[in-house]
């Protein structure tokens, strides 16, 4: 078994753990985690397509590292956005559950998870 | 003209520089904005909007008088190296359409965001974000590679969904994340979707991508991958979890560009995606699972705007169901040799999408004016409202008819274009959904303006006031949409039989005559709305039909209610991919 495969084999398993998170987990803050996880699947994805350019004689195809690195910052941008959302309803709402009909702006509410 | 796959293009074309200023000058605006800042903020905006509707314009004229796409290579580097800048036909068109309904809610908004000395940022962060979305949504019409196509997809998220909380209520805080952690997910499987494709061909340039692209497994998981991506952002049918709460809570100017534009950005990418980089590689089954999603999305939006109570909430509904009308053209692009082929279909479909843009735009604007009027926007309460605000109700009206497919709106040309398409390429189901999707949308427009134009039972308290102006522009949008069927199209965009002719024959209004009839009918057995025939005793005995109608759409809500759900949006995502992946597998 190869580095590339151990990698992409990674990779895949971090994009199944993060998809199952995004779906199954009700909490958005565990959400935005698995959107990370998910994330750094696609990245590590990249990496291993990167190195299976050195078989040109490169040590490594700068292209793909070119993507990941904006891809990060992409989701970064993302994550930074998706908590200050979180944050922002917490302290409006008291609780921060994505659930349609939970209370809205009318004081606290301690059924929230 | 659209050019797929054509010859790699090694040098920039006169002219392209604006294709750069296109995106330079609302970015240029955003730094302004937080330079200048404060109190210039509306005026900054509004100069930014007359240079890019200039930009747009000069877009739209030099690549009509060019033989190919316009092309600009960023810092003369060729791809697969550099990234290039292309526009065709089809970006020169949306490009033009953005720029109009910009503007138009532009002037919309000048009333509703002045800044003021006591105001919270709330006009800043509008107008800022207002010009970000333009900009982002250049890019996605005039990004050559993938890679650049998913930056700007995410540049329009993240502009899109500030927007939604505007207000900073937690209900609308709430669909903002929602939306933004649904349209996460999106996006991260199109960039999967990028990744296993440049891991295989080496390069994203759609251009380059399309000589290559073959039939292989990891292709095939790549196109799933990005095309489920791709909807869950344009929230077609059951990906839409998202849309009714985000697009029905922001405030009136900001719902105009989500419905309008926002979702037309990932939409784009997806014609992109199956007209340009692999037109042979969905097939068959791929394109008829598509539209069939496009069809219930049809049929669960209007059915499910007919009977909300809410004129916010209907209208956003309408737009769950126009974006499915947006997938019918797949299958009637698809040649004898399952080949997807830009013509008449592809022309219907991007007709389509400039005047809902146009229409939904100045639909939203007029509720936000009847709402700020009445303080509340219940249909039970718009009684007598077309006496107070005429221009928004007659904005809405012109809008709705717009969206029907009737002469002379886009919309008509749009359908005819696509029936069209549907006869040569013998799927006459798609036609069947086509009309009846035109008798539902009739159904529910009539529904808002019976609504509207009845008399008021009693004095109407007024809460507030629209300044003419607001009226105004989504009027002059309306009117947009409503005339846009006389624009001759086949100079803009290849349409190999040439337009739909005789607009106003006997036939043709016969047949739109047929819509509203349709329509009426089933705003009386699907909505709220019981009509003069109510009160009749032939209503009574009647019920025997309506009863199991009227119990067929309480049942379609409550099936939206469940696929709404996060759980189930989730399982679907999953869901679609692999039957796209399944059905692409099927075609090769």
């Amino acid at each position: 078994m190869t580095d590339t495969t151990v990698f992409g084999l990674c990779a895949a398993a971090a994009v199944g753990l993060g998809l199952y998170g995004l779906i199954t987990n009700p909490q958005p803050l565990r959400k935005i985690v698995a959107f990370n996880l998910l994330g750094s699947g696609v990245f590590l994805l990249f990496g291993v397509v990167g190195r299976r350019g050195a078989a040109a004689g490169f040590g490594n195809d700068p292209v793909p590292q070119a993507l990941v690195i904006t891809g990060i910052v992409v989701a970064f941008a993302a994550t930074a956005l998706a908590i200050a959302l979180l944050l922002r309803l917490f302290q409006t709402a008291g609780s921060a559950t994505l659930r349609d009909g939970a209370p809205t702006n009318t004081g606290i509410d301690p059924t929230g998870d | 003209m659209l050019h797929p796959a054509t010859a790699l293009d090694a040098v920039t074309t006169p002219g392209a520089f604006l294709l750069v200023l296109s995106i330079v000058i609302p970015v240029a605006g955003i730094l302004l904005a937080f330079a200048v800042g404060g109190r210039h903020i509306e005026r900054i905006a509004s100069a930014i909007m007359l240079l890019g509707v200039a930009v747009a314009a000069a877009i739209f004229v030099t690549q009509q008088h060019s033989d190919g796409p316009l092309v600009y290579l960023l810092g003369a580097w060729a791809p697969p190296l550099g990234v290039a800048l292309r526009a065709d036909g089809l970006s020169a068109v949306m490009m033009m359409a953005t720029a109009v309904v910009i503007s138009a809610v532009g002037i919309f908004a000048g009333a509703d965001f002045r800044p003021g000395a006591a105001q919270s940022r709330e006009p800043t962060t509008f107008w800022v974000l207002l010009l970000a979305i333009w900009g982002a949504l250049n890019t996605v019409f005039l990004g050559g590679d993938l890679f650049t196509l998913y930056v700007a997809l995410e540049l329009v998220t993240f502009a899109a969904v500030p927007l939604v909380s505007l207000d900073g209520r937690a209900e609308t805080l709430r669909a903002a994340l929602r939306y933004l952690l649904f349209a996460l997910v999106g996006s991260v499987l199109y960039l999967l979707g990028t990744t296993l494709l440049y891991g295989r061909y080496g390069t994203l340039d759609v251009v380059l991508l399309s000589h290559q692209i073959r039939a292989e497994p990891v292709t095939l998981i790549a196109a799933a991958s990005m095309t489920t991506g791709l909807l869950a952002k344009t929230a077609l049918f059951p990906l839409h979890l998202w849309l009714p709460p985000a697009h029905a809570g922001a405030p009136a100017a900001a719902s105009a560009i989500l419905s309008g534009l926002v979702v037309k950005g990932s939409f784009f990418i997806m014609v992109r995606l199956w007209f340009q980089v692999m037109p042979g590689l969905p097939g068959f089954a791929a394109t008829q699972l598509l539209a069939a999603l496009g069809a219930a999305a049809i049929l669960f939006g209007s059915v499910v705007a007919l009977r909300q109570e809410r004129l916010k909430l209907l209208i956003a509904y309408s737009t769950l169901a126009q974006i499915g009308y947006l997938f019918l053209m797949f299958p009637l692009a698809l040649n004898a040799s399952g080949q997807i082929e830009s013509g008449g279909a592809l022309a219907g479909g991007l007709l389509q999408a400039i005047s809902h843009a146009t229409a939904k735009a100045a639909m939203f604007m007029a509720a936000g004016s009847i709402y700020s009027v009445l303080g509340q926007d219940r249909l039970e309460g718009l009684s007598g409202v077309g006496r107070i605000l005429p221009m928004s109700v007659l904005a809405f009206a012109f809008g709705g008819v717009a969206l029907m497919g009737i002469q002379p709106g886009g919309a008509y040309i749009a359908k005819e274009l696509l029936l069209q398409a549907a006869t040569e390429t013998e799927q006459w189901w798609w036609a069947v959904v086509l009309q009846t999707g035109g008798i539902l949308t009739t159904a529910y427009v009539l529904l808002v303006l019976a609504h509207a134009l009845a008399p008021a039972a009693k004095q109407i308290a007024l809460d507030g006031a629209a300044p003419r102006i607001q009226e105004a522009a989504a009027l002059a949008l309306a009117l947009c949409s409503l005339l846009l069927g006389l624009v001759p199209w086949q100079l803009y965009l290849s349409i190999q039989h040439g337009m739909p002719s005789n607009l106003f024959g006997l036939a043709a209004l016969s047949k739109s005559l047929l819509t509203i009839v349709g329509g009426a009918i089933a705003a009386m057995l699907l909505g709220h709305w019981r009509g003069p025939l109510a009160h009749l005793p032939l209503w009574k005995t009647l019920a025997v039909v309506i009863d199991p109608i009227r119990r067929a759409g309480e049942r379609l809500e409550g099936i939206d209610d469940i696929l709404r759900q996060w759980s189930a949006a989730g399982i679907s995502l999953l869901v679609l991919a692999l039957a796209f992946g399944a059905s692409m597998l099927i075609a090769s």
